[in-house]
C-alpha cells in the first residue's frame, strides 16, 4: 500500500482524489435533484418517493456511508490543498490581474466548498435527523421554508453549489486527463448547464412550497 | 510608424541584502521611445539611476529576442505584461500610454526565492528536469535520420510542448504558484515520442514528486498559466501529464 499512499499524496494524486470524490457528488446531486422534482407533484408524490427510497434500506445506508466517506476525504484533501497553495506563495503580489483564465467558480472554489459544508450540516439537521414519528419529511420542508431566513439561506447555498459545480465539473475531466479539443467545449457547456440546472432546480423547491402553502 | 516618446512612473520591487524584506520604490521613466522594448526602457532608467548614484535595478535577461527564457517580471499584475504570447523583452513600449504608472514585481513563488530586485532563482525548474526530463541513450555515432517513424501529428504536438523556454511565467501567473504547466510540457514532449516511452513511467513519477518537494503549489485548473505562457502552451499538456501519471502510478 506504500506505493499507493506515496502516489496519491503527490500534487497530481491529490487532484485525482478531488476529482473522483467530486464525481461522486455530481452523481449524488443529479439523483437528489431528480428526486426533488417529486415536490412539484404534491405531498403524496413526494412521500411516495421517500417511501421508495426507504424500501432500498440497507442499500441506502451503504450509500449514505459512502457519501459521508467521500465528504470527509474531499473536505480534508481540499483543506490540505488550500493550505499548501496558500503557502506556495510566501509574498503576495502588490498588483494581481487575471489573464482571463479564472472564472467566478474557480476563484471561489475553496470558499464555496467551505460554506456548502456548513450548509450541508444544517440541511441534514433540518431534513435528515428529524423525528419521523412526529413529522414527515414533507412537513419538515413546509415548516422550514415557512421562515424567510431559512429560505434565503437555502437559496444562497444552492447558488454556491452551482458555482462549485461550474468549476468542479469540467475540472474533474481535466484532472483525469480527459481533455481533448473535440470534447472539452462540450464538457464545459454541460458543466455550466448542470450548474445552472442544480442552482435553479433546487432553489425553486422552497419558492414553490411557499407559494402553495 | 512615428517614433514617439512617453513619460512613465515605475513602481519597482527593490530587494537586496540591505533591504532583505523588499519594497516597491517609485522612479520616473522620462523620454521613453515607444519603439523600445520593456528591457530597453529599464536600461534607460538604470542609466539615470546610476548617474544619480542609486543602485540600478537588477533583472534577468539574455537573448532579448524571446527565445531564451531568461527574462520575466510581473507587469501590472500580468506575467511578462499584458500582451499575449510575449516575453518581457518582446513587450514593446508602444503598448503603454504617456503618463502610465507601471508596477513591476518579480515572479512570486516560495520555490523561486528573490536573488535581488526582479531577479529570482529558478533553479527549482532545473531540479524538476534533473528528476527525469531527459532520455538515457548510449553516446556514440548519430543514428540515421528517419529510422524511427514518428507520425507527423505526434511530432507537431511534441514540438509544441517542447517550445517551453522554462521562463517560469506559468508559476508566476498561477494563483497557487504551481509548476504544472512547465512539468506537463516537459513530460509531454518526451511522452509523445518513441524515444521517450521507455522511461515514461519513471519520468512522470519522479518529475511530479520533485515538483512537490520544491514547494510549488497544486494545480486547481485556473487556466491562468496557458494565457500567460509566452509560447502559448496549453493546459492540455497538464491533462497529458495527469494521464501519464495515472498510468505510471496506478495501472
Amino acid at each position: 500500500m506504500n506505493w499507493f499512499i506515496e502516489n496519491i499524496s503527490t500534487a497530481v494524486g491529490k487532484k485525482l482524489i478531488m476529482a473522483v470524490t467530486g464525481m461522486g457528488f455530481v452523481g449524488f446531486i443529479l439523483v437528489h435533484l431528480v428526486g426533488n422534482l417529486s415536490f412539484y407533484f404534491g405531498k403524496e408524490a413526494f412521500l411516495a418517493y421517500v417511501e421508495t427510497l426507504h424500501k432500498l434500506d440497507p442499500l441506502i445506508l451503504v450509500i449514505e456511508l459512502v457519501l459521508l466517506a467521500l465528504a470527509v476525504i474531499h473536505v480534508t484533501t481540499g483543506t490540505v490543498l488550500f493550505i499548501q497553495n496558500w503557502r506556495a506563495r510566501s509574498t503576495r503580489y502588490a498588483v494581481t490581474k487575471s489573464a482571463g483564465g479564472r472564472t467566478i467558480g474557480s476563484r471561489t472554489m475553496p470558499y464555496t466548498g467551505f460554506f456548502i459544508l456548513l450548509y450541508v450540516i444544517l440541511h441534514l439537521l433540518q431534513f435528515h435527523f428529524i423525528d419521523r414519528t412526529q413529522m414527515t419529511p414533507y412537513d419538515a420542508a413546509v415548516n422550514t421554508f415557512a421562515s424567510v431566513w431559512y429560505t434565503l439561506t437555502y437559496i444562497a447555498a444552492v447558488i454556491l453549489v452551482g458555482l462549485h459545480i461550474r468549476h468542479g465539473f469540467w475540472s474533474l475531466f481535466q484532472t483525469l486527463g480527459l481533455n481533448h479539443e473535440k470534447y472539452m467545449p462540450v464538457i464545459q457547456t454541460v458543466g455550466i448547464l448542470f450548474a445552472i440546472a442544480a442552482a435553479v432546480g433546487f432553489a425553486f423547491v422552497p419558492i414553490y412550497i411557499r407559494a402553495v402553502t | 510608424m512615428s517614433n514617439q516618446t512617453i513619460n512613465l512612473t515605475l513602481k519597482v520591487w527593490r530587494q537586496n541584502k540591505n533591504n532583505p524584506r523588499g519594497s516597491l520604490e517609485t522612479y520616473p521613466a522620462k523620454g521613453i521611445s515607444t519603439e523600445m522594448s520593456f528591457l530597453e526602457m529599464l536600461d534607460v532608467v538604470n542609466e539615470e539611476l546610476t548617474s544619480q548614484g542609486i543602485e540600478p535595478i537588477a533583472f534577468d535577461h539574455d537573448c532579448r529576442e524571446g527565445i531564451c527564457g531568461m527574462c520575466g517580471a510581473v507587469v501590472n499584475g500580468r506575467a511578462h505584461g499584458h500582451m499575449p504570447e510575449t516575453t518581457l523583452c518582446q513587450l514593446h513600449m508602444r503598448h503603454f500610454k504617456d503618463g502610465d504608472t507601471i508596477v513591476i514585481e518579480p515572479w512570486r513563488a516560495r520555490a523561486f526565492p528573490v536573488i535581488k530586485d526582479l531577479a529570482v532563482d529558478r533553479s527549482a525548474l532545473d531540479t524538476i528536469i534533473q528528476a527525469g526530463g531527459y532520455i538515457s541513450i548510449n553516446a556514440g555515432g548519430a543514428q540515421d535520420g528517419n529510422t524511427i517513424p514518428i507520425p507527423k501529428e505526434n511530432a507537431e504536438k511534441a514540438f509544441n510542448a517542447a517550445t517551453c523556454i522554462g521562463c517560469g511565467a506559468c508559476v508566476a501567473a498561477c494563483p497557487n504558484a504551481s509548476a504544472m504547466l512547465f512539468t506537463g510540457a516537459k513530460i509531454s514532449h518526451l511522452a509523445l515520442l518513441p524515444q521517450g516511452r521507455p522511461e515514461a513511467r519513471k519520468r512522470a513519477l519522479s518529475m511530479v514528486r520533485a515538483m512537490d518537494e520544491l514547494g510549488f503549489g497544486n494545480c486547481s485548473n485556473e487556466a491562468e498559466c496557458e494565457l500567460e505562457c509566452p509560447k502559448g502552451i496549453s493546459i492540455t499538456e497538464i491533462a497529458r501529464m495527469n494521464r501519464e501519471f495515472i498510468k505510471a502510478a496506478f495501472l
